[in-house]
């Protein structure tokens, strides 16, 4: 088999996997290349039939546009079913409070929101996009990864995965995150949009866009962005390698507008993935406890 | 282009980690950002060079005690092939992990200190290398540096570890040495071992050839879920989901459904918007079959002319993962493909001494200890020998009250 191919079959049986596991997973939806990429891998799972799970956004508010129109334009075209847990909602109740000052994001928030959407709907297992190349916390968690009551991750105590018999077993309260795609890195997943020309949301090819900069890096100026007087707005020909909450995801500078040029610059890229998320430079162990923290 | 997945196996100084940082950094598969936060990290080696290692220990507590204390995963490639490197941690208590690592692994690399020689840890990472069923070895003879690389010392070492191959039962070893913290023989052949006629280790490991991890040739597909859309244009539609373990599928094979027994022909395969005619080991697929059979989640189809052994008494290879010692009053929960069924443990005929290989009778089963038992379960479980069919011949067992992973098994012989 070729390596798409054996990452292919494995991310499909870890999807069934999840179908024949849990009561009541849902497929956790962020409008990035890599849960759009496991939106695909779900209908080569369960198709004819439908997915036996929704799909969940977390919506920060601070979204760019382009990902929402096609958000909705993916949930037509394949008639699934879609949860949107709302940031500004637990905004409006109180149980979180908006960052200030120049660098606020919605980023750690959502984490209240995802936890609460969890409960409301009772998901004991929650599929999502994280592969163990982006960061090095990521790089030891299982493919199924058990969180307490809490939604904390406890990287002491981590069930052995042994062959590829994952153990579903939780008691009330705890769920289950599962990644299919841990084992592909990010090369991987564009190879793999390109051979099953899956479409993309227009942010990930080059455009021209207002942006300004900060810690040496790119962001789209937007109003969820707190500006002051040092910061220049410039126009710059760009495109997004992640897609998160606009005010923590940075642009890189690119003129590939092509899917074809975006692997090239991809191969000879020596940026990785997460330097362009503001979120994981605050400190050496910044991923790791957000993870503790019932992060993604 | 394909996938090679490997172990590295080393006690605590061995310099596993640095060998893996070594391996990313010399083929180019460290990013710049990833080397910014290296060089802003202040540990360094006694020659004020970059500590490689901080590339793979990625916890916190481990950063702080300097020892690796999980499996963790890495990525990188070549032109010619893509490598999913497992570095599991070489401290005693850690057993388990390279079990799980080794689970999921077609190649390990055992670390030896030249200074050092075959120790008491060579002899258990080996075994449990042999358990596991691993076909390919490669033993990297390190810190060549700090005995001049010298060739007596590696020939010593070599026959030394000859020995304990034959007597664990490793056949296919490669021999390298190297220096990790130098750079010697692993992505670049050494000047400084003119008598070493071999090549680099990154050079054989994209050469060797990948092992399939199913020696069997014998067709099992485990049933993982079933598709059925129940909608007016696909009323009758029926299909099996699953992925095929070992061996292939054909439409128009004789097929035969465990543990019920029932037979069928396949009448299509299924891939999407594929249907293609063969469906081999490995490949996600959803088969039909001609009759109507009652078929369920749990359920295996296997080809009709080589079936496995369907049993409920097992005799198998236990490595015990959990602090909490087994205790053969308790029933547990056994994992095999996508049954869960009870279990109990019935007998426990020996456990090894993993250091010195030998069998010894003693009843207690404590973390990391690894031995022979006989179980019994609930459902028939239809299953090969681990040695015949890696696939269909390994499970875990979970504790029923904590739902913790705590055993892997690996059945040698059915014992009904």
């Amino acid at each position: 088999m070729d390596y798409l191919d054996e990452l292919e079959a494995e991310a499909i049986y870890i999807l069934r996997e999840v179908a024949g596991q849990f009561e009541k997973p849902a497929l956790l939806f962020s409008g990035g290349k890599d849960s759009i990429t496991i939106v695909h891998l779900a209908l080569k799972a369960f198709r004819p039939g439908k997915f036996p799970f929704p799909l969940v956004h977390i919506d920060t508010g601070h979204n760019f546009e382009e990902t929402i129109t096609y958000r909705d334009e993916m949930i037509a075209r394949i008639g699934e079913k879609l949860i949107v847990g709302y940031v500004q909602d637990d905004i409006d109740a109180g149980n979180v409070v908006e960052q200030k000052g120049k660098n606020a994001s919605r980023n750690q928030l959502q984490t209240v929101t995802l936890l609460n959407t969890i409960a409301k709907h009772k998901f004991d297992a929650c599929i999502g996009g994280a592969r163990r190349d982006e960061e090095k916390a990521r790089a030891k968690e299982r493919i199924f990864s058990v969180r307490d009551e809490f939604g904390q991750w406890d990287p002491k105590r981590q069930r052995p995965e042994l062959w590829s018999l994952y153990n579903g077993k939780i008691h009330p309260g705890e769920n289950v995150r599962v990644f299919p795609i841990s084992n592909w890195t990010e090369l991987d997943v564009w190879n793999y949009i390109r051979r099953e020309n899956i479409p993309l949301p227009t942010i990930y090819f080059a455009h021209e866009r207002e942006v300004i900069t900060r810690g040496g890096q790119y962001m789209a100026a937007s109003p969820f962005l707190n500006l002051d007087e040092e910061d220049v707005i410039e126009r710059k020909n760009v495109r997004f390698r992640t897609v998160g909450d606009m005010t923590c995801t940075a642009a890189v500078e690119s003129y590939a507008n092509q899917i074809d040029d975006i692997i090239d610059e991809i191969s000879a890229s020596r940026v990785s993935e997460r330097g362009a998320r503001m979120d994981d430079k605050v400190s050496e162990a910044a991923m790791e406890d957000r993870k503790k923290g019932g992060y993604f | 282009m394909n996938i090679l997945k490997l172990l590295t196996a080393g006690s605590v100084d061995d310099g596993k980690s640095t060998l893996i940082g070594r391996l990313l950094y010399d083929s180019e598969a460290i990013l710049i950002d990833q080397l910014e936060a290296l060089q802003r990290s202040n540990r360094k080696n006694d020659d004020g060079t970059i500590d490689l290692a901080i590339l793979t220990d990625g916890l916190k507590a481990e950063r702080e005690q300097g020892i690796t204390i999980d499996v963790a995963y890495k990525y990188f490639q070549t032109e010619k092939r893509k490598f999913i490197i497992a570095d599991t941690p070489g401290h005693i208590q850690y057993t388990r992990n390279m079990v799980t690592g080794a689970s999921n692994s077609n190649l390990a690399i055992i670390l030896i200190d030249a200074r050092k020689g075959v120790i008491e840890q060579t002899i258990r990472h080996s075994f449990l290398v042999s358990l596991l069923g691993l076909p390919q070895v490669v033993v990297a003879i390190n810190k060549m540096d700090m005995v001049e690389f010298e060739e007596a010392v590696f020939d010593r070492i070599v026959a030394d570890y000859k020995k304990l191959a034959a007597k664990v039962g490793l056949e296919h070893v490669t021999y390298i040495p190297v220096s990790a913290l130098k750079g010697d023989n692993i992505v670049f052949e050494s000047t400084r071992t003119s008598w070493y006629k071999g090549s680099s280790l990154l050079s054989h490991l994209e050469n060797v050839e990948i092992p399939v991890d199913t020696k069997s040739e014998h067709a099992r597909f485990p049933v993982q879920w079933i598709v059925r859309p129940q909608t007016d244009e696909l009323h009758d539609y029926r299909g099996y989901a699953g992925r095929v373990s070992s061996g292939s599928f054909r439409v128009n094979d004789k097929v035969t459904v465990l543990p019920s027994g029932f037979s069928s022909k396949i009448s299509q395969i299924e891939l999407y918007d594929m249907q293609p005619e063969i469906a081999s080991a490995g490949m996600s697929v959803t088969l039909h079959l001609a009759d109507e059979i009652d078929i369920s989640r749990g359920d295996i189809l296997v080809s009709a002319e080589n079936a496995p052994h369907v049993s409920r008494q097992i005799e198998t290879d236990l490595c015990w993962m959990d602090t909490r010692a087994l205790d053969t009053t308790q029933t547990y929960f056994l994992q095999h493909n996508s049954r869960i069924t009870r279990c109990r443990i019935q007998e426990i005929l020996y456990k090894f001494n993993i250091n010195t290989l030998e069998k010894e009778y003693d009843e207690d089963f404590k973390l990391n200890d690894i031995g022979r038992i006989i179980i019994k379960t609930a459902d028939p479980l239809a299953f090969d020998y681990y040695q015949d069919n890696n696939a269909n011949g390994g499970a875990i067992l979970i504790d029923a009250r904590t739902n913790v992973t705590v055993g892997a098994l690996m059945f040698r012989a059915n014992a009904e």
